[in-house]
């Protein structure tokens, strides 16, 4: 399309423009799961008649998902530092296994709901399902943009275009990691 | 970190990149990235919004007026009729009309401008977020297609009313009014990421953070704000509708959830989000004012750390909204204080800007007349504030007119008098052309005098106990006292009138855009770097190569200089 | 304009010869997860929420520190991302006497009490499954 403008080769804070930006969509996302987080707490805390629905949710499963996630995140910085070497294959190569990673855990947690609303867990069970599914279905949903948006990055960075984007979109993917850290023990472990 | 620059005059960044071939009419006015365009495009839908925003006002306040009477242009005002009509006139002018005039159209035109480069830095996210925006005004007006017709829950959105379809009788619009906030969210904060990289990283060569005009400052401010606050009303937004349409009970007590979660999530955002618009219109009038008094501004530093000062308090106040409706009393207190307190930094600005009108050479073009114009009605707003902010009287006052007269005091100036202050100001670099004075000064007396007298009648009312919300007083005795109802009719003609007078801008403006005289660069004769680029800038805004900053925007009558004003990007 | 690794300088920080190898501080992510998910089995209740939310945090921090490099990057990035957690904690503070809890100084919140006295009584009654 049309050629990049000027402003963008600017920076005067010394931090490229790409990742400046990455850290601030961090920052409006630590208010939005704050806010569902939050919410989730305060109300769990004060509703001690639901709070114990949380014992029907899969430890194992969610440990599991746990690890796979943080193993993702570990090949998403393994193609940083290919990026920095100048290594787009490898670094393509490294964000594959990163979306691999997020494959595995939506198809862990498609079996886990699907276990539970076979059980009768529905999102209007109760209310501590309707957070349940909620909190965990807006982390998915950015857990899918995250794979989307590597698939991209991953087809520049084979051709050696664009290294630049594999950190950006490797931040992003470690915050949605770090959510997902304490998503865990909030839906999981707390019982 | 600098960027180092090899020549004085111009940054070794040559000519921004023409060398594509003119695309057509749809490209060029549809389909552009350039940061010019998508601002006029948020410009003219939410001038646009603007009057579905002024025909609802018009609608139910004639229904307030003559109740039960047929309205000239929609008949005969039901009760659903007017729910709906009060929802879409808060909810479109908040949402569709001052957050997009204020800080996406006028900090898309002027940010790359004012700071000396040629575009945003992402322009393709630009575009999207001006297309989630106009399909989320669409939605907006979509709901009155609906079965049910357009929410009427108010534009705060309370559950249950607004989560319980037999409650609030239109289902099918409720979800899609809270669709299309939801979407507009999205829009204003990919918006907000691009304007801060931008300004944090794409500033002229010698262009310190004390040279940015503080039109600037304030939108980055705001959009910063936006940003930080919003989250928990997009997390209580998804809970809504979920509610609505899953049968969740998030705010459902009987489903071991909580209604006033909602409202917390709504104000925690709401009460920002007043800050948010207010900022971008103080730094419009910052702007005006020093163009027009010839004066640098009195205290640019301290403008700027109360405003940022502003915006930190302003996460504090936010339960105001709340003090009746069964909060903890040890809460009321707190956030008294806090409201109190935060007005502080506000009459500060004014202060700072009375004192930079003191001593100027003043002259009366349009812009400075809204710019003080726009003080003076911003401090009636402020002051009556006080009364709000202070539990004890606001026990008496919440949910009246008072409040309703509180808050037109201080949004009108902001999404009005301020933009047109800014559209007066700018209009000549916008479009290469000059707006009529005369009809500017009509256009001024004919909105600023009926305007008084619409508002002013209100306050009385709210003090003598009048509610809001309420589809016909002559339902309540208490409110059919003697002289009442005659003063609901005297703000609602003055409504007409001032409505009336609009047309004047509109004639004005649209006419002057092609058969206006035409404009030098700097018919002001400002300091700011916009007043560098041709008028109306090509794309790429700067074809004589982008600009240097060697000093402040504010240098003018500067006793080393003959002229009474010094742009910045002058060297020596 | 090709961004290749030539300007990947613009702006990179300075990245130190040795930094801990990150297959390690994998490995110590993934020793805290089992620790984390071992804690309830001792039954004891503070020791879990150590277990499951200390160790959630220590887990943040790593990752935040090794993986994202925020140690490296500029001090005002750290000032934003510690400003919006602090917006939570006040969100959570100013929303929690309402939310969280249903009596206060001389206030009682009846409505909530009588709804969560009848959820348990729809809990106990129903059948476990």
């Amino acid at each position: 399309m049309s050629t990049r403008p000027i402003a963008t080769t600017r920076a005067v804070t010394g931090i490229p423009t790409g990742r400046l930006a990455v850290w601030w969509i961090i920052a409006s996302e630590i208010v939005i799961f704050g806010g569902v987080l939050g919410s989730y707490i305060m109300h769990r805390l004060g509703h001690p008649e639901w709070a114990h629905q949380s014992i029907h949710t899969n430890t194992w499963a969610g440990a599991f998902n746990t690890l796979v996630l943080l193993t993702s995140s570990l090949c998403a910085v393994l193609a940083h530092q290919a990026a920095e070497e100048g290594d787009g294959k490898k670094a393509a190569r490294f964000l594959y296994l990163t979306v691999l990673g997020g494959l595995t855990f939506l198809t862990v947690k498609g079996f886990e709901w699907r276990s539970e609303i076979h059980h009768g867990y529905t999102l209007t069970s109760n209310t501590f399902w309707s957070f349940y599914y909620m909190a965990a279905g807006l982390h998915g949903l950015h857990v899918i943009a995250g794979m989307v948006l590597m698939l991209f990055v991953a087809a520049d960075a084979r051709q050696g275009r664009e290294l630049q984007r594999v950190e950006n979109v490797g931040l992003y993917w470690h915050f949605v990691d770090i959510v997902w850290i304490f998503l865990f023990p909030l839906l999981y472990i707390a019982k | 970190m600098r960027e180092t620059t090899e020549s004085p005059q111009h940054s070794h960044e040559d000519q921004p990149q023409t060398h594509h071939e003119r695309p057509g009419f749809f490209r060029r006015y549809f389909w552009s990235t350039d940061h010019k365009i998508i601002g006029s495009q948020y410009l003219f839908t939410g001038m646009a919004m603007a009057l579905v925003g002024g025909f609802t006002v018009y609608a139910f306040r004639m229904q307030l007026a003559f109740p039960g009477q047929s309205v000239p242009g929609w008949g005969r005002v039901t009760a659903s009729d007017y729910n709906a009509l009060v929802t879409t006139h808060g909810s479109v002018m908040i949402f569709w009309v001052a957050m997009p005039v204020l800080i996406a159209a006028l900090g898309n035109y002027l940010i790359p401008l004012m700071i000396g480069c040629d575009d945003m830095v992402f322009p393709r996210i630009n575009r999207l977020s001006y297309q989630l925006f106009l399909i989320s005004a669409l939605v907006l007006l979509g709901s009155f297609l609906v079965q049910g017709g357009a929410f009427g829950g108010a534009w705060t959105s309370y559950p249950p009313l607004s989560a319980k379809p037999q409650y609030n009788l239109t289902p099918a619009g409720a979800s899609l009014w809270l669709g299309a906030v939801a979407l507009e969210f999205v829009a204003f904060l990919l918006g907000g990421i691009n304007f801060v990289t931008t300004v944090m990283n794409s500033r002229a060569p010698g262009m310190k953070m004390f040279d940015i005009p503080i039109v600037v400052w304030m939108i980055i401010i705001a959009s910063i704000l936006f940003m930080a606050s919003v989250g928990p009303l997009v997390a209580g937004a998804v809970m809504l509708l979920f509610d609505q349409l899953a049968g969740t009970g998030f705010f459902d007590p009987a489903k071991g959830g909580d209604p006033v979660l909602w409202q917390h999530l709504f104000w925690f955002f709401g009460h920002p989000e007043v800050y948010v618009v207010m900022l971008p219109a103080f730094g419009i009038v910052a702007e005006v004012l020093t163009v027009f008094s010839r004066k640098k501004l009195f205290a640019y530093k301290t403008v700027l750390y109360t405003a940022v000062g502003t915006g930190v308090l302003s996460f504090f106040v936010w339960a105001h909204h709340q003090f009746i409706a069964g909060i903890d009393p040890r809460m009321a207190n707190i956030f008294s204080l806090t409201t109190l307190l935060i007005s502080i930094p506000v009459a500060e600005m004014m202060f700072v800007y009375i004192a930079t009108l003191y001593g100027g050479s003043i002259r009366l073009a349009t812009p400075m007349l809204w710019a003080i114009a726009f003080i003076a009605e911003f401090l009636l707003g402020g002051v009556t504030g006080i009364f709000l902010g202070s539990a004890g009287s606001d026990i008496y006052f919440h949910d009246t007119y008072f409040v309703l007269a509180h808050f037109h005091y201080t949004f009108f100036p902001i999404a009005f008098i301020s933009v047109f202050a800014a559209l007066t100001h700018w209009f000549p670099k916008m479009y290469g052309r000059l707006m009529s004075e005369t009809f500017g000064k009509v256009h001024f007396w004919g909105t600023i005098i009926p305007f008084n007298f619409i508002f002013i009648p209100l306050f009385f009312l709210g003090a003598r106990g009048d509610h809001r919300r309420i589809y016909d007083y002559s339902n309540f005795p208490d409110s059919m006292r003697a002289g009442m109802q005659d003063l609901r009719v005297l703000a609602t003609l003055s409504l007409v009138v001032l409505l009336a007078f609009q047309v004047v801008f509109l004639i004005n403006y649209f006419y002057s855009i092609f058969f206006g005289p035409k404009a030098p660069e700097n018919p002001w004769r400002a300091n700011t770097l916009e007043w560098v680029a041709p008028s109306p800038p090509p794309h790429g805004n700067f074809p004589e190569g982008l600009p240097n900053v060697y000093r402040g925007p504010y240098e003018y009558s500067h006793p080393d200089r003959v002229e009474d004003f010094w742009p910045q990007n002058e060297a020596g | 304009m090709s961004e290749t690794s030539a300007s990947l300088s613009t702006g990179a920080r300075a990245h130190p010869r040795h930094h801990p190898s990150y297959v390690r501080i994998w490995a110590i992510l993934a020793i805290l997860l089992v620790v984390s998910v071992t804690g309830p089995f001792l039954g004891i209740r503070t020791v879990t929420l150590i277990t499951a939310f200390g160790i959630a945090i220590v887990k943040a921090y790593l990752v935040a520190k090794y993986f994202m490099h925020i140690g490296l990057e500029r001090r005002f990035v750290v000032y934003l991302l510690v400003a919006m957690l602090a917006i939570m904690v006040l969100m959570v503070g100013g929303f929690s006497p309402d939310v969280m809890k249903h009596d206060g100084l001389r206030w009682e919140n009846v409505g909530a009490k009588t709804e969560v006295g009848r959820g348990e009584a729809r809990a106990n009654e129903g059948a476990h499954h």
